[in-house]
């Protein structure tokens, strides 16, 4: 076999073992339990997808876990974008003393293994009383060193100092050049550092899970409320997957190619 | 030398005739105060939430302290003495190890050679790559509910298509070394892919020619990617060991859902806890026995280990490529 006739041919059997345990989470999501004990088992969607997830919302406050969700990861995204575009302008074109120990020391914070400090964290909550509400998630993820880093790569290649120049020679303040020129400029790689923000907001588990209730969850939370309450029903556990997580992967293969465009640029740090 | 700048900015900026002309003063103000200003969510972020609780475990680990009690009595080390002689402790240490070797080595081998695979004029390379990486985007949740339902005992496919070759069914979640390699696979699903592209993004950095001597030469592919490839990507393979290295030290969502899928219910990992983790370990004693104080000691020790994790695999790491060269 050619060289490249194995190259398609490995990748073909890896983009099936990346894709099949999706599939077959809908073929389940959409069956009777029933249909689970069948030898050889189900490999075809059923007609119960729509039955099984309105159980998933009579079960578990879902409507409340997908509004929840949307507000916890869409105002991180939101933030994030802003806040790191902010600080990545100052730190890849403006002068300041302390800049490059600055920076040094934000990605060096990547680093920092942030679970190690949970339960500190949680008593912060506590002692704050944002145990319970989405405060406790939003806040502390505001801004990172990952989007501030991703930031300053974009815009100390993509922003030219000239044009920076030129609006001081204006008479514009820093903010206006932030405003009028970086913006505008940051726009495209903002745009993917949000949604990897976005997914990463969404997905996140552990410490919705110690922070919220089961009253007022995220998606995740629900989930494994789910998942976890009721052990025999797997497809009660996947149907509630499939609603809560399938949007986004479908998301992501519309705008997969800048996104991994977006992954691929941030790893070349090295 | 960094000073300097903005006084020639301001030189040119007082110049006569310009509109919106401002106070020297606002204008230096501006100069030297926007810089910090811009940068400060981030570090006030960063101290109140991530450094503040990271130190402040220090001090919590040399306390009796739990949430119900408000005494919170200094204990010196002794939280520490009783962790190294707690065999759930070091169960957890074992299995955190186990979990993290099994799912790591092969995982990074992989992702190396699925991105020599990609590094070649291909069709459908953004499907490939798509495709690739669509088991990341899927949350850790979801990922542990679809595969506690395909590692099934009775019901799975994976014991189906075993059973079609003639083996037993096993019970995954019951076994140490089954449950391991069960929660090794869903972390290898989630994370080969992206760390093949993160591989292909340096291998596109090689410079062609060296690849175009090395064919002339007649040299394999295998050959290639041992001799010119990883040699080059060394520093991002370095890289990509540390950071899973640090997180393959920090496992818990996986062992915790799995746990609870299979009927376990509460953060043991399993009910002789084959599968617990430190992570998890760390989660039970402060979680659900809200026992602070000794959860916090627990968090120290491992951050030592993922330290000494660490600090082994960047030296391994670097041994490894310069074997090669």
């Amino acid at each position: 076999m050619s060289r490249k006739g194995f190259a398609y041919l490995c990748l073909t059997a890896v983009a099936f073992f990346s894709a099949f345990p999706l599939y077959y989470s809908i073929v389940v999501a959409s069956r009777h339990n029933s249909a689970l004990a069948e030898v050889p088992p189900p490999l075809l969607p059923g007609g119960n997808f729509f039955e099984n997830v309105s159980r998933v919302f009579d079960t578990v406050p879902f409507w409340l876990a997908l509004a929840n969700s949307v507000i916890v990861a869409g105002g991180i995204a939101l933030s994030v974008m802003f806040l790191s575009t902010l600080a990545g302008f100052a730190f890849a074109k403006l002068r300041f003393r302390g800049r490059n120990a600055m920076l040094l020391i934000t990605v060096g914070t990547m680093m920092v293994p942030a679970q190690l400090g949970i339960i500190p964290l949680y008593m912060l909550m506590v002692k704050i009383e944002w145990t319970g509400s989405l405060y406790a998630l939003i806040v502390p993820s505001l801004v990172n060193a990952f989007g501030v880093f991703f930031m300053t790569q974009f815009l100390s290649r993509a922003l030219p100092t000239e044009l920076l120049e030129a609006g001081r020679v204006d008479g514009a303040t820093t903010w206006g050049l932030f405003w009028h020129v970086v913006i505008p400029t940051a726009r495209p790689a903002a745009a993917v550092l949000g949604m990897l923000t976005f997914m990463t907001a969404w997905n996140d588990y552990f410490w919705p899970l110690v922070v919220l209730t089961p009253e007022n969850p995220t998606v995740q939370v629900a989930l494994s409320t789910l998942a976890s309450g009721y052990t025999n029903d797997y497809v009660l556990g996947l149907a509630g997957t499939a609603v809560g997580t399938l949007p986004l992967v479908l998301i992501f293969t519309l705008l997969g190619k800048q996104i991994i465009g977006g992954i691929m640029q941030g790893a070349v740090k090295g | 030398m960094t000073t300097r700048a903005p006084e020639v900015m301001r030189a040119v900026k007082s110049e006569p005739g310009r509109h919106r002309p401002k106070g020297r003063l606002s204008h230096s103000l501006d100069m030297k105060a926007s810089p910090y200003a811009y940068v400060a969510p981030f570090f006030l972020l960063f101290c109140a939430f991530g450094l503040f609780p990271l130190i402040y475990t220090a001090w919590v680990s040399l306390h009796e302290w739990t949430l119900t009690s408000d005494e919170h009595t200094f204990i010196g080390l002794d939280n520490f003495s009783t962790l190294f002689g707690d065999d759930y402790f070091w169960n957890a240490t074992f299995n955190t190890l186990s979990i993290g070797i099994i799912s790591t080595v092969p995982q990074l081998v992989l992702a190396i050679w699925l991105a020599h695979l990609l590094n070649r004029p291909l069709k459908a390379q953004t499907f490939f790559r798509i495709t690739m990486l669509v088991p990341n985007v899927t949350s850790v949740v979801a990922v542990v509910v679809i595969f506690s339902q395909l590692f099934g005992r009775d019901y799975g496919v994976i014991n189906w298509v075993i059973g079609l070759v003639g083996v037993e069914p096993i019970a995954w979640h019951e076994g140490t070394a089954s449950s391991h390699v069960a929660i090794s696979v869903m972390i290898m699903w989630r994370w080969t892919g992206y760390n093949a592209l993160i591989f292909l993004a340096a291998m596109q950095a090689v410079p062609k020619e060296l690849y175009e001597a090395a064919t002339i030469d007649g040299a394999s592919s295998f050959k290639q990617l041992r001799k010119i490839t990883i040699p080059m990507i060394k520093p991002t393979i370095i890289f990509v060991v540390i950071v899973s290295t640090i997180g393959a030290m920090q496992i818990m969502a996986e062992p915790l859902l799995f746990g609870q899928t299979s009927g376990g219910g509460v953060a043991s990992g399993g009910p002789d806890r084959q599968f617990q983790t430190l992570s998890l370990y760390v989660y039970e004693v402060g979680f659900t026995s809200f026992d602070f104080g000794y959860a916090s000691a627990a968090s120290w020790v491992m951050f030592l280990f993922v330290l000494i994790a660490a600090g082994i695999n960047y030296l391994l790491t670097r041994r490894m490529g310069g074997a090669l060269k």
